[in-house]
């Protein structure tokens, strides 16, 4: 069973990745991307690093994708889409939008029954993450947060409009 | 219990397509894109190593990776919108004077 989803998931992001390189729309590529971010989320709560599975749809799926997508869109100026495609787009988003709520409404409901993957192996649990990062893996933890001002600053200077301009 | 080879091969094969996406194309924000699926490959590769060994350093050093991945992401779009505000254009050709 974990090996079909394993190939499952691994064929989803595969195919999602080319899909981006070679689509020719970037919004299009940044939408593949998510759904290859997505499915790299499941190989890795299959691999047992459930923090992990987390941590990329979060970050990855969730943050990283929001920034792709606001410079794109705040780039492109094409064209918007056309009257009668936008009836097919409003039908599908409804349709995605029943499956995602039956999909959470399921998930609650079977939340504690479901045992989790990564459980069996000790060594890799969220709680052992937690408690070697603040112990052994303290000052990398620690100097991330510098990275993470630097990065921060950089970003600020960089699209900050100089004087004159 | 998932085979180790089929992680590697995905792994590699995730990492390659987005070299080969670094490489041949020539859209600034899919270079980014590409970028983030280079550290993707390297990230599967990492969680595949974990589960064989039953250790968590891989998955702490892949979450360096994803923290490394974001302030990259932060720092290469500051990048890409100077540039934008510069040429107009997102495409790598027009990059090639150093006047700025």
């Amino acid at each position: 069973m974990a090996i079909l989803l394993f190939f499952l998931f691994a064929a989803f992001a595969v195919g999602s990745v080319l899909g981006m390189i070679i689509s020719r729309n970037q919004a299009y590529s940044a939408l593949f991307l998510v759904v290859a971010f997505a499915s790299l989320g499941g190989l890795f709560g299959l691999l047992g690093a459930p923090f992990m599975a987390v941590v990329q749809i979060i970050i990855y799926a969730g943050a990283i994708m929001v920034l792709f997508i606001f410079v794109i869109m705040m780039i492109h100026l094409g064209e918007g889409i056309s009257a009668e495609k936008k009836k097919w787009t409003i039908a599908a988003a409804v349709f995605m939008g029943i499956i995602l709520l039956a999909e959470i409404v399921f998930a609650v409901k079977g939340a504690p029954a479901v045992p989790m993957a990564g459980q069996e192996m000790a060594g890799t649990s969220p709680t052992e993450i937690g408690r070697l990062l603040f112990t052994k893996y303290l000052y990398p933890f620690e100097i991330t947060s510098i990275l993470i001002i630097a990065a921060l600053v950089g970003a600020v200077v960089l699209i900050k409009k100089r004087e004159g301009e | 219990m998932i085979p180790i080879n089929a992680v590697f091969g995905l792994g590699l094969l995730i990492f390659f397509i987005g070299l080969f996406g670094v490489l041949f194309r020539k859209n600034l924000v899919i270079m980014l894109m590409s970028l983030e699926l280079l550290l993707n490959g390297v990230n599967v590769l990492l969680a595949g190593l974990s589960y064989h060994m039953r250790s968590p350093r891989g998955s702490i050093f892949a979450i360096f990776i994803i923290i490394m991945a974001v302030s990259e992401a932060a720092v290469g779009f500051g990048l890409v919108l100077s540039y934008f505000r510069q040429k107009k254009t997102y495409d790598m050709d027009e990059f090639n004077e150093l006047k700025g």
